[in-house]
């Protein structure tokens, strides 16, 4: 049967047994596998750190800063003459636009020394750190979104009448002693007598408000010299709605003349920090890429070093039967074996890069799962095409010549 | 003399009509003149020569390591002159052993990774490899030795490792290049042994050498000098 000519004898080389034999060689030398990988786990531990660090950054910034920066829309006076440039009703004009959650005016009163915010009617002799005074539509308070430790904030009916009503911020109701409201506390400001209905735990915007002692600005602008104050408005907005508010504004407050006002709109903050950080993704990409071709150059390099040593073998490999393009995939198949532990290495290291830099900052370590995936498969690629030089000229080799003595 | 392939594929396992093999210079070297001889099934040859006679040249085109220049050459019953490099393959992976003076151990590899190497490029699943692997190394009395690295082996127990390797194939045709060139007399001397009982068992041998004697045990002796082939001493009806 044998002796006879069967053309079903073929060389074969299964699948099983070149993984088998590739791996058998890698495990043979492992330090100098990973000496030959260290460039491709260089290249991708730098991939894998990059996009980690970028999507980490990223998720953590629009998750908590973001979201607040981009709903904020302030409006100002493009020219100040000395005159109040704003409408008497903004909080009304700007709440009835879509995508507006809070709006209203603000500003801060001047203070010469003599206003002396006060818990007792007759003026203490020593100085102390004085309070500042603001002035602050109902509307503007709730766009700064408080959080009250007492209380409630004023409303339209206060604002409206200009009564002496207050809020105190908790840093400036802790100077002025005062930690309850339902006996009604009084704080003078130069002699009148404003009662306190409400103290702010917290604000997320305008973190003034929590020094001071906001009153309604109709109050502020019958009592104090206001005329050449700065006035500006705040806005609260939906999510997206900033840039569309920012244009509606001056329109909605001063529909005369509405160039006197100047919108500030936050650049759109996702595409600014997508920019920024992009520029600097795209180097830290080519500073992989380029260690990814330092590292397919060193398997080149270390491959064909490796098969001019290993000559004998490949000769008598084809000795034994092997055909040309199974001396090529077997090397191939070792270079790329080489590829695939420096992509899980680098893959390791890049991980471990991640969440030692957000655990330093208390941030979420995010790598997006296909990342992990294609690390081990950009290092099998490296391998393979770093490889398939060395192997094709592996399997020309010329059997005679390397079995000759 | 010519070749009638369909009568002597059963008795000859080689039949070469005017092989030739020139080497491209410059300077070109024919280092085989047009030879004409067949070896039957069954017999053990001699091939001696001096060194650079042409011996291993010769060897090469018989286990189709290498193509000669001209000539027509029938290996068990294949006409192998036209056969591209995965039909050559396939022979070579069927029906040719190699024995080399230099063993061409994998030396990272245990000795029965050796042995198996054998079957490898047969496609022989690994169970079976495995088997028959061990079977022939109790045959060549490796046992003991079986998972040692070959690197850790003497030159002798080396060699018993590459007739293994041949033995496990089941070859046509033993081809052997100096087999104990590097060894000493009484390690020759087992080797020589066991090369003789293989061939008692039936298989096809050619051996190389330069050394007179060890010629003197085999049968049939060729002789080379100078790229040409003579008969010797022919003890079987070699002339068609
Ligand atoms: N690739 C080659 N290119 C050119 N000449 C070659 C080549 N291979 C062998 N030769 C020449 O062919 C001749 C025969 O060489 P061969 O190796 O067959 O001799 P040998 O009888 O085996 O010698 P030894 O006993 O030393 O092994 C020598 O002159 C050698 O230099
Ligand atoms: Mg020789």
């Amino acid at each position: 049967m044998r002796r006879n000519t069967d053309a079903t004898q073929r060389s074969i080389l299964r699948i099983r047994d070149a993984l088998a034999e590739a791996l058998s060689v890698i495990a043979q030398r492992p330090v100098r596998t990973l000496l030959t990988a260290l460039g491709t786990i260089l290249g991708v531990g730098a991939f894998v750190t990059t996009t980690g660090l970028a999507e980490t950054a990223r998720a953590q910034v629009s998750s908590r800063f973001d979201a607040l920066r981009a709903t904020e829309v302030r409006v100002q006076d493009a020219a100040p003459d000395g005159t109040n440039p704003f409408p008497v009703d903004v909080d009304e004009r700007l709440e009835q636009l879509n995508g507006v959650n809070h709006a209203g005016l603000t500003f801060a009163i001047p203070d010469n020394g003599t206003i002396q915010a006060r818990n007792t009617a007759t003026r203490p002799t020593g100085t102390t750190t004085p309070i500042p005074v603001i002035a602050a539509t109902p509307g503007a308070i709730d766009a700064s979104l408080p959080t009250m430790a007492a209380g409630r904030n004023y409303d339209q009916w206060h604002q409206q009448r200009g009564e002496h009503v207050a809020l105190l911020g908790r840093v400036a109701a802790d100077q002025l002693g005062i930690t309850r409201i339902d006996h009604q506390p009084v704080v003078f400001l130069a002699d009148t007598p404003y009662t306190i209905i409400g103290i702010l735990d917290d604000v997320r915007r305008n973190p003034d408000l929590l020094l001071a002692i906001t009153i309604p600005t109709t109050s502020a602008d019958a009592q104090f010299d206001t005329r050449s104050v700065e006035r500006n408005v705040i806005i609260d907005t939906a999510p997206g709605a900033a840039q569309l508010i920012g244009t509606q504004a001056p329109l909605a407050l001063r529909p005369q003349q509405p160039e006197r006002l100047q919108s500030l709109v936050p650049p759109d903050p996702k595409t600014l920090r997508n920019q920024v950080e992009g520029d600097v993704q795209s180097l830290f990409y080519a500073l992989s890429a380029l260690a990814l071709l330092i590292g397919a150059v060193a398997i080149t390099n270390a491959t064909l070093l490796n098969i001019i040593e290993r000559r004998p073998e490949i000769g008598l490999r084809r000795a034994l039967g092997a055909r040309r393009t199974h001396i090529t995939a077997q090397i191939t198949l070792e270079a790329a074996l080489t590829g695939i532990i420096a992509g899980t290495i680098g893959a390791i290291l890049g991980i471990a890069a991640v969440t030692a830099v957000a655990v330093t900052r208390t941030w979420t370590p995010t790598i997006a799962p296909a990342v992990l995936l294609a690390a081990p498969l950009i290092g099998v690629l490296t391998g393979a095409l770093a490889g398939l030089i060395p192997a094709l000229k592996a399997s020309r080799t010329p059997p005679a010549d390397t079995l000759r003595g | 003399m010519t070749v009638a392939a369909a009568s002597t594929a059963d008795t000859d396992v080689v039949v070469v009509d005017g092989l030739t093999k020139t080497f491209p210079g410059p300077p070109a070297v024919t280092a085989l003149h047009p030879c004409t001889f067949s070896i039957r099934r069954g017999d053990y040859t001699a091939i001696t020569g001096a060194s650079g006679s042409g011996k291993t040249t010769l060897l090469s085109l018989l286990g189709l390591l290498d193509t000669p220049s001209a000539g027509r050459y029938l290996l068990d019953g294949i006409d192998v002159a036209g056969l591209d490099d995965r039909e050559r393959s396939a022979v070579r992976a069927h029906r040719i052993g190699f024995v080399f003076q230099a063993f061409h151990l994998v030396g990272y590899r245990t000795v029965i990774d050796n042995v198996e190497l054998g079957l490898l490029y047969q496609g022989v699943p690994k169970g079976q490899r495995q088997r028959r692997a061990l079977d022939v190394i109790e045959q060549v009395g490796l046992s003991h030795r079986r998972h040692a690295r070959c690197t850790t082996l003497s030159g002798g127990e080396k060699q018993r490792v590459a007739i293994a390797r041949t033995l496990v194939r089941d070859p046509a045709l033993v081809l052997c290049d100096e087999p104990t060139g590097n060894l000493d007399s009484t390690t020759t001397q087992q080797i020589l042994e066991l090369l003789d009982s293989l061939h008692r068992s039936g298989m096809t041998i050619v051996v190389i050498t330069h050394d007179p004697v060890i010629a003197a045990g085999a049968p049939r002796q060729l002789t080379i000098s100078d790229g040409v082939l003579t008969e010797r001493q022919p003890t079987h009806a070699t002339q068609h």
